[in-house]
């Protein structure tokens, strides 16, 4: 990258700044920056690391509980899971470079979310992914598919951390940006939990990891712009990773922290040495000086602008107590990695560089990071879609179709297929400490807490055609979703992380969404006390002025106190009663069935409201699930989601490798009895002498619970639906992906 | 029984080993780290699965040169128990200690499921306390498990009973459904699969026990 020295009003615009934002960063400097700095205060004043399109509305969010140790702020979020154990978790986009370059755009996307995690002092335990592909016969998609997954395979695999679970969609509305969302979860003690802030004067500031390259270089800012068709050309901004390094990484930071030596430590995400240096210095009140000529580099004649603006990985900065650098050294050269003192922190509240002996490059902290733009963008409400009704020529009879193929159509959509092809290639099971994972098909992993008889659940969660149809009810669906998700294995839901995904923010539109997708979140969060501790938002996805649908994922986090008594999606007996909680309307808007089959919300026919999610009730209905499993009343849980009450069946069928007969009703229409998605339901496998006193006792509460059916035999059978082999079902689902990508 | 984990930069299933030796045998066991060039006195060594080096060059090839290997490789002849999973396996090949490769999965694909074994040799001292058991279900999680040997080597296996476990359904292309082999002296095992992640019935299952339990009673 050749650096300009001069700074002109077209190289001001190269760096993603605005006329309005370079004349403020000339008044707060009392003169024009130069190159260095302009290039430092771009990217911290880029979308990606300023939040300044997001940050005024992220403020209303639920971020306080009775767990919560760390909200959003820090690296990642800390909750407290008793007996002096912490969660630390979060979860982030890596969509643009994942696009450009799939398989160091997701293996980088991995590393920099366990960055996050290890930072703070925890040992990572568990990884998580959401994708989201374009459609199937997009040219691209299979490609990006093979790219990301191996990329995500290639790194967690080999830094030996199981990765668990996820969701993966594919959609139209992706082709141009596919999104890669990777969550991380981590455990550490309540004693041993680090912050970024960086404290006292005169303190060492160390360097540690690999060395500093050209690679990566403005990836924060690529990341707060749209795509062209000229996208390609950015490849040299996405970053390569060296899981290798970051296992070493991890090792010698947690065997330091287990030390008294670190007084702050971060990590080199998105920006660089700039954002950890500035957000270091930042939260502690402090100047921070440092000597690039110190810094480790991988090749010769980097300049100052290179070195601050690389976004090389595997890389931390720590500041250190004074006299015991000693300990340090010697860890770090243990397990070979580069450690150099590069600075000191300082009384003067500014960032001092120096380079061969110059200074290149002196500015105040504060504005860098606090007094970066929060703009308050104009913003539209969605619009609002009206509830498909029932009808007749809905059912696959009337259609000149049979149930038979439509329960076959909705196994064989890439939305709901097995995700096989993808999770075989993840080690799930290193660590030693995987109870349930993405192998059962259940609702949330389950991950132990390394020698104890307590585990946390985990899952993440959006129906993004949900949020494309009313975005304030999208977001407050994957809340809820996620909360349900981890009420089906008995955990106890605590937090979640989120990772919001939209369009341009410049398009009133857009922002439209963002803000009702943000406020249907925070009433759900309210509603199930349930808050945000750390996040992250991806916008600017859009290639050629065509926006993603919004998706804001939601990775949620339980606690199973006692690992004797949690449940899965496995352990139905034959001869156990079906047993379905929560209402059914048949609600079909923005449904599987709506768009699959009947062909709604594509190729210009009507969008329909997407099912409403009442709090009250899921809160009721969750509530209760967790008890019937606490007290051993239920076999086997599942939640009701996409292709409702059939698919819920069949899966759990498939799990339990058990058939079902679900009986005759004449509530609603069959096929919006089958296919509906009420949400806030759940299905159960109860044992027959339970069934009288589960349903009972949910009706002295008010909540609907009904016999629907029973398990047994190897046929999955709905009166006046389906009838069709588990064998069979089993098989079509099972194969569609694997031969797709081998097509 | 004291035994030892040895522990290269990027192993990872060190920890996995230890939990289950410990387990076992009712002693913690050493973790030895690869720079050290003596061995402690121990009745078995278990080299770990994980990306040792990153599985750079080629993968357990640059294990297989640290100080700590020389003297596993002059103990192993004289007869100490030695076992290799997963990048162990890899790594006991690259050090000589085994014969043959592994090459990557046929599939190109790393590949990671509960994968069923035939026990083809009951009488090993890694597999005697199966006794009635002709078949375990145990993880595999690996990517270059694809087992390789010429016709004579093959041949020389066969005859001397070295091969100590294949698949049932086959995941990586190996030849003859190869998962595990014994050097010719029975004392050294290299394995693919993973039984050190199935000592516990919430976790991978408990076919792997009796594994250490065989080497357990081949010490007294």
């Amino acid at each position: 990258m050749s650096v300009p020295v001069k700074i002109t009003p077209q190289v001001v615009a190269e760096h993603g700044l605005s006329e309005n934002e370079y004349a403020l960063i000339c008044e707060r400097l009392g003169r024009k920056p130069n190159i260095n700095e302009l290039g430092i205060f771009s990217v911290m004043w880029s979308e990606h690391c300023s939040y300044k399109s997001s940050r005024r509305h992220l403020g209303k969010l639920l971020t306080k509980g009775e767990r919560v140790i760390q909200g959003p702020g820090e690296n990642a979020g800390v909750i407290d899971i008793d007996d002096g154990d912490v969660i630390i978790f979060k979860m982030e986009s890596h969509n643009h470079p994942s696009y450009i370059e799939p398989y160091q755009g997701a293996a980088t996307g991995v590393g920099g979310i366990m960055r996050d995690v290890f930072t703070m002092g925890a040992r990572p335990i568990a990884n998580l992914n959401a994708l989201r592909f374009g459609e199937p016969d997009h040219p691209k998609t299979k490609t990006l598919v093979a790219g990301v997954v191996h990329g995500i395979g290639g790194y967690g695999n080999c830094v030996g951390v199981p990765t668990v679970g996820g969701e993966t969609n594919f959609d139209k509305g992706y082709n141009g940006n596919i999104l890669v969302n990777a969550m991380c979860v981590g455990h550490a003690r309540s004693d041993k939990v680090f912050y970024s802030a960086a404290k006292g004067v005169g303190n060492p500031i160390f360097y540690v990891g690999s060395k500093t390259g050209r690679d990566g270089i403005h990836g924060a800012t690529m990341a707060s712009a749209e795509f062209d068709d000229d996208s390609d050309e950015k490849r040299p901004t996405v970053q390569v990773g060296d899981p290798f390094t970051e296992k070493l990484l991890i090792e010698a930071c947690l065997e330091l922290m287990a030390t008294d030596v670190i007084i702050a430590i971060q990590d080199m995400g998105a920006a660089g040495l700039t954002s950890s240096a500035i957000e270091m210095a930042d939260k502690g009140g402090v100047g921070i000086k440092m000597n690039l000529d110190k810094v480790p580099q991988r090749e010769p004649d980097m300049t100052p602008y290179e070195m601050m603006l690389s976004e090389s990985q595997e890389r931390m900065l720590m500041v250190l107590k004074p006299r015991k650098e000693k300990i340090a050294i010697e860890i770090f050269e243990k397990w070979d990695l580069d450690v150099a003192e590069v600075g000191t922190t300082t009384d003067t509240g500014r960032l001092v560089l120096t380079h061969q002996k110059k200074k290149v490059c002196d500015i105040p902290i504060a504005p860098l990071a606090d007094d970066a733009p929060n703009l308050d963008r104009p913003f539209t409400p969605p619009a609002t879609h009206d509830k498909l009704e029932h009808d007749p020529m809905f059912d696959p009879n009337e259609r000149g179709s049979s149930y038979n193929s439509v329960l076959e159509a909705l196994l064989t959509s890439p939305d709901i297929c097995s995700k096989r092809w993808i999770w075989e290639q993840y080690d799930r099971t290193v660590m030693g400490d995987t109870v349930d994972s993405s192998q059962s098909g259940g609702d949330a992993a389950i991950v132990r807490i390394h020698g104890t008889n307590k585990a946390v659940a985990i899952t993440t969660d959006c129906t993004p055609r949900y949020c494309l149809a009313d975005p304030f009810e999208g977001g407050k669906q994957a809340v809820a979703e996620t909360w349900r998700n981890l009420t089906c294995v008995g955990a106890e839901p605590i937090a979640i992380t989120d990772c919001l995904n939209f369009g341009n923010p410049e398009r009133p539109e857009i922002m439209g969404q963002f803000v009702y997708a943000i406020n249907g979140m925070n009433e759900a969060c309210r509603a199930l006390d349930y808050p945000v501790v750390s996040g992250n938002v991806s916008l600017y996805n859009e290639t050629n002025g065509q926006a993603i649908p919004p998706t804001p994922a939601i990775g949620g986090v339980g606690l199973i106190k006692d690992l004797h008594k949690f449940k899965s999606i496995s352990g139905a007996k034959a001869g156990d009663t079906l047993v379905l909680i929560g209402a059914t309307e048949g609600w079909l808007g923005a449904s599987l069935y709506s768009q699959i089959i009947l062909g709604f919300g594509r190729d210009g026919k009507p969008v329909y409201a997407p099912p409403p999610v009442d709090l009250a009730a899921e809160k009721a209905n969750g509530d209760y699930v967790r008890r019937l499993i606490r007290d051993r009343r239920v076999n086997a849980v599942h939640d009701l989601s996409d292709g409702g009450l059939a698919i819920a069946a069949v899966e759990m069928a498939f799990a339990n490798k058990l058939g079902f007969t679900l009986d005759a009703q004449n509530d609603v229409p069959n096929y919006a009895w089958l296919f509906g998605e009420d949400q806030g339901r759940y299905l159960l496998a109860v044992e027959k002498n339970s069934v009288n006193p589960v349903i009972s006792t949910a009706h002295s509460k008010g909540i609907p619970a009904q016999k629907i059916g029973m398990v047994g035999g190897s046929q999955l059978s709905a009166a006046g639906g389906f009838d069709i082999s588990l064998r069979d079902a089993h098989m079509v689902y099972e194969n569609w992906l694997p031969d797709y990508m081998a097509s | 029984m004291r035994s030892a984990v040895i522990v290269f930069p990027a192993s990872n299933c060190d920890r996995d080993a230890a939990i289950a030796l410990a387990k076992i045998t009712g002693r913690e066991p050493l973790m030895v780290w690869h720079e050290e060039t003596t061995l402690p006195q121990v009745d078995f060594v278990v080299i770990p699965g994980g990306f040792s080096y990153g599985d750079y060059l080629r993968s357990g090839a640059i294990a297989a040169r640290s100080p700590i290997m020389q003297d596993i490789v002059r103990k192993a002849g004289a007869g100490l128990p030695v076992a290799g999973f997963c990048n162990g396996f890899q790594v006991l090949t690259e050090a000589g200690l085994l014969p043959g490769a592994l090459m990557r999965n046929k599939g190109l694909r790393f590949v990671c499921r509960p994968q069923t074994l035939k026990i083809t040799n009951k009488t090993s001292m890694f597999t005697k306390a199966y006794k009635d058991q002709d078949e375990i279900t145990v993880p595999i999680a690996h990517f270059d498990g694809n087992y390789y040997a010429d016709d004579e080597t093959l041949r020389g296996l066969r005859k001397s009973g070295q091969i100590i476990f294949k698949y049932v359904d086959n995941p990586n292309g190996s030849i003859n459904d190869i998962a595990g082999i014994s050097n010719k002296a029975g004392n050294v095992l290299g394995m693919m699969p993973h039984p050190e992640r199935a000592i516990d019935a919430l976790h991978g299952g408990t076919d792997g026990i009796l594994l250490f339990k065989s080497v357990l009673e081949s010490m007294r």
